[in-house]
């Protein structure tokens, strides 16, 4: 349908920079937009149906391993914000949970973004988006284990300890089918108002490098043979504070220039996982060394990803 | 009736908010309303998923956005 209209009704050549710029855009946005809205929704639904309480009371008095891979899991289906965040990241710690298992899911939750992650798929393929799911998890699981070998509990801010959580009355209701509908539309429809305008600047800038940015432009720099390609690119995407939504058709440009795969990876989970607001945000709950070794971990983590993917996909 | 908002401020706890607010106006119940944003003191009613709706200190919802309908009875069944 977008061929018929760039090309024949406004009689666009679409191997032209201009027709096949603004035929990518349009072609890209609507999908882009279908997808996330049906994604979102069954995300939404998984998520009204999730009991923190009762994870928290699975988490007590289960093996370290378990409980890595539970938060992991929690991290993953859990967007990174402070209005989820923080208030779980108390729940959990204050309630006994250990403090390396509950860092789990404070590394897993910006580390794989669901949003990036059904981005990553439409723009290259579900084979990286899966690798690009299992790699964060795996990396949140190491940190989270070698978290457990250390006392860290003295760089938590003590106001986390301090705080007396009372069991949560309105626990006993369980959510009926229809409120997890409710919820989960609520959600689609949230993602969408705040994301919208991030895919459209995204893909525009998408477009732009594709349609003026000469082909193998990033071979000579930032192609296979650059090893300290990925390293640039993590540093590089800290300052960048960006919504997953925009990063990603940036990031699939870069890579049809001839970026390499974990390279473009690196970029866009660390503009991701890695920002200056956020770490205002954790400061709240984790003291200056904390802090420093939460941020750090993931640094190296997205870097060792970076190294993978160039290596798993060269 | 004291009701209180938990929540640091996200999009979901002004909706919250604004629901109570058309609750309250079309039951005529007579309430303060009140917004909690401290961290810890969220954390202190056990709520772990934002945002809450406490009435006269208890928690009648966490984690989801009741419709203006469902608050009204809610306020109504503790009036």
């Amino acid at each position: 349908m977008w061929t018929w209209l760039v090309r024949d009704v406004i009689g666009w050549d679409l191997l032209g920079r201009l027709g096949g710029g603004v035929h990518f855009f349009l072609y890209d946005t609507v999908k882009i937009f279908l997808l996330l809205t049906g994604l979102m929704f069954l995300i939404g639904l998984l998520r009204a149906s999730l009991d923190l309480d009762r994870a928290r009371d699975f988490l007590q008095g289960r093996g370290l391993f378990a409980g890595l891979v539970l938060a992991v899991f929690l991290g993953v289906v859990t967007p990174f914000c402070s209005c989820s965040s923080i208030p779980l990241f108390i729940g959990f710690v204050a309630g006994g949970i250990p403090l390396s298992i509950t860092l789990t899911f404070l590394v897993a939750s910006p580390l794989v973004s669901e949003i990036a992650a059904i981005m990553i798929g439409d723009q290259f393929g579900w084979n990286v988006a899966a690798a690009y799911v299992i790699a964060g998890s795996f990396i949140a699981l190491v940190i989270g284990w070698v978290f457990s070998r250390f006392h860290l509990e003295r760089w938590v801010e003590e106001m986390v300890f301090a705080t007396r959580i009372g069991r949560l009355r309105a626990g006993g209701h369980q959510p009926s089918w229809r409120e997890r509908v409710d919820a989960a539309v609520a959600e689609a429809r949230d993602i969408f108002t705040t994301v919208w305008k991030w895919v459209l600047a995204g893909v525009a800038m998408g477009a732009v490098i594709h349609g003026w940015l000469p082909e193998d432009f990033f071979a000579t720099y930032a192609g296979p043979d650059n090893p300290f390609a990925v390293l640039v690119a993590t540093l590089a995407g800290v300052p960048l504070y960006v919504n997953g939504a925009g990063v990603v058709p940036i990031a699939e440009a870069l890579w049809a220039k001839g970026m390499s795969l974990g390279t473009v990876m690196a970029l866009t989970m660390s503009a991701i996982a890695l920002s200056i607001p956020q770490a205002i945000m954790l400061r709240r709950v984790l003291k200056p060394p904390l802090l420093a070794l939460f941020f750090g971990s993931v640094i190296v983590g997205i870097v060792v990803i970076g190294y993978l993917f160039n290596a798993i996909f060269p | 009736m004291i009701i209180k908002i938990l929540g640091p401020g996200c999009a979901n706890c002004h909706n919250l908010e604004k629901n109570t607010r058309a609750a309250l106006a079309d039951s005529g119940i007579e309430a303060t309303l009140e917004q909690v944003t401290d961290y810890g003191e969220i954390a202190g009613y056990g709520v772990m998923k934002t945002p809450g709706l406490v009435v006269d200190e208890e928690v009648v919802v966490s984690g989801r956005v009741p419709k203006p309908a469902e608050i009204a009875e809610l306020l109504a069944a503790r009036a």
